[in-house]
């Protein structure tokens, strides 16, 4: 497998900084929006759309393409920011974020929203879809494969469980799972909420290939999804431990930020903090 | 009697197969009773059983879909269009994704298992839903026609079918239109309307009402979304008065869609027939119809009734 150059990383870095200070803009803007679930998915997006995912912003319904699904669906505006750097859109469309009339919605359409491959906004949904697309893959032979997103939250969902369970049964090792495990959700931490841990125990007993990560180390996400490359007749999730608004210091970690816009003032200071950061 | 919708959807689905190389079908356990187990014998690669998980078979299928598959999602309408809605709206409608939601054992002819069993909330609940379009065929030869088009278009379609074996009212050339109601019966006293198994028991209503002197029109309204506002027009204004008659609550139903259509273009008076805000119970198919005034004479009853006041 090979590993990422000290070249490579650095330049999947620079992205994520750049998603990470797009939705900040875009959510500031749109005084609306989920900002610490966006933030933590950063890394993986960029790392998913800037290496990993055969895509063309010129074509974005060709068929042998690697699909997303951001089955946890609020991280929308790390969706956009991803898609609109990646050239499927004008980054001006950010700017009309949850806006009546503008393209993009509060959680992700894919009748409207080029490079947007599900609708996703209800959790457990897109986890489900994103299986039908890899046996849709199976079925045809094709080497394209399919990702999900899915938050720590989103696991008490119980047609999570079913999905899994469906997953393993018709061995779809097309599919890998990231799951965004930054502990926390609306209500509080996931523990006191309704515990889904042991999250990788689950998933093992449920017959997936898993693996641990650093849900910010690029280096770390892409041997795992090379991994996962590797792995036969069963789906692979990678249980990427993050921390929820990653990249604000003032954001990270905190239940408040889940759904909350930053003013922009808050936003001004924050934007500063992402780009000095290394 | 003819055969049960259902074993017209299994035979109609091994047909299609072989037409469509991209049509698969998914099940959640119940394939002997939904039929489905006819397509899964001939193309079992083709088939996924998705378990007792009706909310995960909905939206794979909406990902099936999104990767140019046409699903066939079946399992008891209970289990489909109740446990599974949110998945059906979400996952389905909101992105127009081509699933086709083949529904069996509607209605209070589950029979015995009781009102667990028997949905009757179902049309309403999927004509409520954008993109969705919703037929309940009247018999075998309409299912068939149903669900080859279905198969031939592209969007999200509901398409009710029941567990008893029901009257056969339509030929192999009737045609399936949606949309296009059909007239089965000229009249221009009063309109009975019905949809499903309620479409023999209309005509048989007709046929009574013939012998107290009165010509009743019947219509067979199999596509109730989108619904033939022209035919309800003209019996309104030809007939003066319609009576609906369906196996499902009267709330929100093929009598709230009739309604909706004529006090909006056609106002005059109307009578419907279908279970009065109540649940079902175990019982035989029959015995059931009788105790919910699921029947001919209810209908013409009704209908006789309705007459005598426009």
């Amino acid at each position: 497998m090979a590993k990422l150059t000290a070249e490579e990383i650095r330049f999947i870095r620079e992205k994520a900084k750049q998603l990470r200070v797009d939705i900040l803009k875009m959510i500031t803007k749109a005084s609306s929006g989920h900002t610490g679930g966006s933030l933590s998915i950063a890394d993986i997006m960029a790392l998913l759309y800037f290496r990993e995912m055969n895509v063309d912003p010129a074509d974005p319904h060709k068929v042998d393409r690697d699909r997303l699904v951001l089955s946890k669906g609020h991280g929308a505006p790390c969706l956009y920011a991803a898609l609109a750097e990646k050239g499927f859109f004008p980054k001006e469309w950010l700017d009309h974020l949850r806006q009546e009339g503008a393209v993009l919605q509060g959680h992700p359409d894919m009748k409207h929203t080029p490079g947007v491959d599900m609708t996703t906004g209800s959790l457990g949904q897109g986890f489900s879809a994103a299986c039908g697309m890899a046996l849709a893959g199976k079925l045809n032979h094709a080497s394209w494969r399919v990702y999900a997103i899915l938050g720590d939250g989103e696991l008490e969902e119980g047609q999570i469980w079913e999905a899994a369970m469906f997953a393993h049964h018709y061995q779809l090792e097309n599919l890998t799972a990231f799951v965004d495990n930054n502990g926390l959700q609306i209500d509080g931490k996931i523990t006191d909420v309704l515990s889904p841990e042991p999250i990788d125990e689950k998933f093992a007993a449920f017959g997936w290939h898993v693996i641990h990560a650093d849900g910010h180390d690029v280096s770390a996400l892409h041997d795992a999804i090379e991994e996962a490359k590797t792995v036969k007749g069963q789906p692979t999730v990678v249980v990427m431990k993050t921390v929820k608004g990653k990249g604000v210091p003032e954001v990270e970690g905190q239940v408040g930020w889940h759904g909350k816009a930053p003013t922009e003032e808050q936003c001004e200071h924050f934007l500063k903090e992402v780009e000095e950061a290394e | 009697m003819g055969k049960a919708t259902r074993d017209a959807y299994g035979e109609t689905l091994k047909e299609l197969g072989a037409i469509y190389p991209d049509l698969v079908v998914l099940d959640a356990d119940l394939s002997a009773s939904t039929k489905t187990q006819d397509f899964a014998k001939v193309y079992p690669d083709r088939f996924f059983d998705c378990g007792i998980a009706e909310g995960n078979m909905m939206s794979v299928a909406a990902g099936l879909a999104a990767a140019g598959k046409i699903p066939f999602a079946s399992t008891f309408a209970i289990f489909g269009a109740g446990r599974a809605y949110e998945q059906i709206r979400n996952s389905i409608c909101y992105p127009k994704l081509n699933v086709k939601i083949a529904l069996t054992h509607a209605g209070l002819t589950v029979g015995e298992d009781g009102a667990t069993h028997q949905m009757l909330e179902d049309i309403a609940l999927m004509r409520v839903l954008p993109n969705m379009t919703v037929i309940v065929p009247a018999d075998a030869e309409e299912t068939k026609a149903a669900v080859k088009w279905a198969a031939s278009y592209q969007g999200p379609v509901y398409i009710r079918m029941g567990r008893a074996k029901c009257d056969d009212v339509t030929t192999e050339n009737t045609p399936f239109i949606p949309g296009k109601a059909t007239v089965l019966r000229k009249g221009y006293d009063i309109t009975i309307i019905a949809c499903g198994i309620m479409v023999g028991k209309a005509l048989q209503a007709a046929d009574i009402l013939k012998g107290a002197g009165i010509t009743a029109r019947v219509i067979n309204m199999s596509s109730i979304k989108p619904i033939d506002e022209d035919v309800i027009i003209k019996a309104a204004s030809d007939t003066g008065a319609i009576v609906t008659a369906e196996e499902h609550q009267v709330q929100g139903g093929l009598g709230s869609a009739v309604a909706e259509v004529v006090v909006k273009h056609c106002s005059v008076p109307m009578a419907m027939i279908g279970v009065e805000d109540r649940f079902g119970e175990s019982g035989k198919a029959d015995d059931l119809l009788k105790a919910y005034g699921l029947t001919a004479a209810h209908i013409a009853e009704t209908a006789l009734q309705l007459y005598k006041r426009k």
